[in-house]
């Protein structure tokens, strides 16, 4: 037997992709947050909202990606936000060349705050850092409270926990304290906030973290 | 189900560091996995397995050694394996970890048969 002795990581090509992404973002002052979540959990929901609240003082873009479908996008440009969707075909999840790809359908001259919507899935992307300044992690009360405990890659990958349809909660089996017990239990510097993209609660706390963000130039 | 395209990686950066002479004879490619890094070793396994018919390197087989979510404790110094997922420290329930192993996705080393070790 001979050995040959490589000590390289499975994924360096994406870092490396993503870590180019990254000096992007930064030398053109874009703050950058990739909204992971499970298919239906409201991370669309969460976008039209945001805009709503902030297109007239943030200069917000959008990279969506789904498996199939460019349904997302349609919502996104209704606001008038410029959008570019990447559909994957199947993909699971989205890459750092194909964020890199999309940036290029992009004005991102005057952008102050860029979304980038994962494919709908709490397991694999996880593992594919884009760029982002971090990752958004959405769950909606509909789910259940064990979530965290199932995927704990992506609550240990996220530093925001987005909690939606706090308004369900009443018809639902999800204990609210319960959830984020689970959640903090697996990444205790999560950063929660409560929210209903159908009455608007907690809203306005999340686009003053955002404005905030934005203003402290990261 | 992203292991597909975990394992194409591997094969790629395989392919990189191996000799076109010395393809066929890769017989072992050891690799680490780490609990956290959201990789299921038999999946990627199989994977591997199915993307090497078209590939120069037929016998080759993965190696995967799974490594456990180590942490320390930035208060204490408490060095502890995380059991059930709970990311506090046992010695003084601190929450402020640094996370030792355990999101490793890595390539070791490869393994290639001799002449000597095929005439066996």
């Amino acid at each position: 037997m001979s050995i040959i002795t490589i000590e390289r990581k499975v994924l360096e090509k994406n870092d490396e992709i993503a870590q180019r992404n990254r000096a992007f973002f930064r030398d053109r002052g874009i703050f950058v947050l990739n909204l992971v979540s499970s298919p239906g959990a409201g991370k669309t929901s969460i976008l039209e909202k945001t805009f709503q609240e902030l297109r007239n003082s943030l200069n917000i873009a959008v990279i969506e990606g789904d498996v199939q479908t460019d349904l997302d996008a349609q919502r996104v440009a209704q606001y008038g936000v410029p959008v570019v969707q990447i559909v994957t075909m199947g993909g699971c999840h989205l890459e750092a060349k194909l964020v890199q790809d999309a940036m290029e359908s992009l004005n991102l001259e005057k952008v102050d705050l860029l979304f980038i919507e994962n494919v709908g899935n709490l397991v694999c992307p996880a593992s594919y850092d884009l760029g982002e300044a971090t990752k958004v992690v959405v769950l909606s009360t509909t789910e259940g409270d064990d979530k965290p405990l199932k995927y704990p890659g992506m609550f240990r990958n996220s530093s925001i926990l987005i909690l939606n349809k706090t308004d369900l909660i009443p018809y639902v089996n999800c204990n609210l304290d319960e959830l984020k017990r689970n959640a903090l239990q697996i990444n205790p510097a999560l950063r929660i906030f409560e929210i209903s993209c159908f009455t608007g609660a907690g809203i306005p706390e999340w686009c003053d973290w955002l404005r905030k963000k934005d203003a402290s130039g990261l | 189900m992203h292991e597909l395209g975990i394992a194409q990686n591997i094969l790629e950066i395989v392919q990189q560091a191996v000799p076109d002479g010395q393809k066929p004879a890769v017989r072992k490619v050891r690799i680490r996995v780490g609990q956290l890094s959201g990789v299921v070793p038999d999946s990627l396994d199989f994977c591997f397995s199915v993307i090497l018919n078209e590939s120069q390197m037929p016998k080759a087989r993965l190696a995967i050694e799974q490594v456990p979510t180590i942490s320390q404790c930035r208060d204490c110094a408490h060095r502890f394996q995380i059991e059930d997922l709970a990311f506090v420290c046992p010695a003084c329930k601190s929450t402020n970890l640094e996370l030792v192993s355990g999101k490793e996705l890595e390539i070791v080393e490869i393994e290639l048969a001799d002449d000597r070790d095929e005439a066996i």
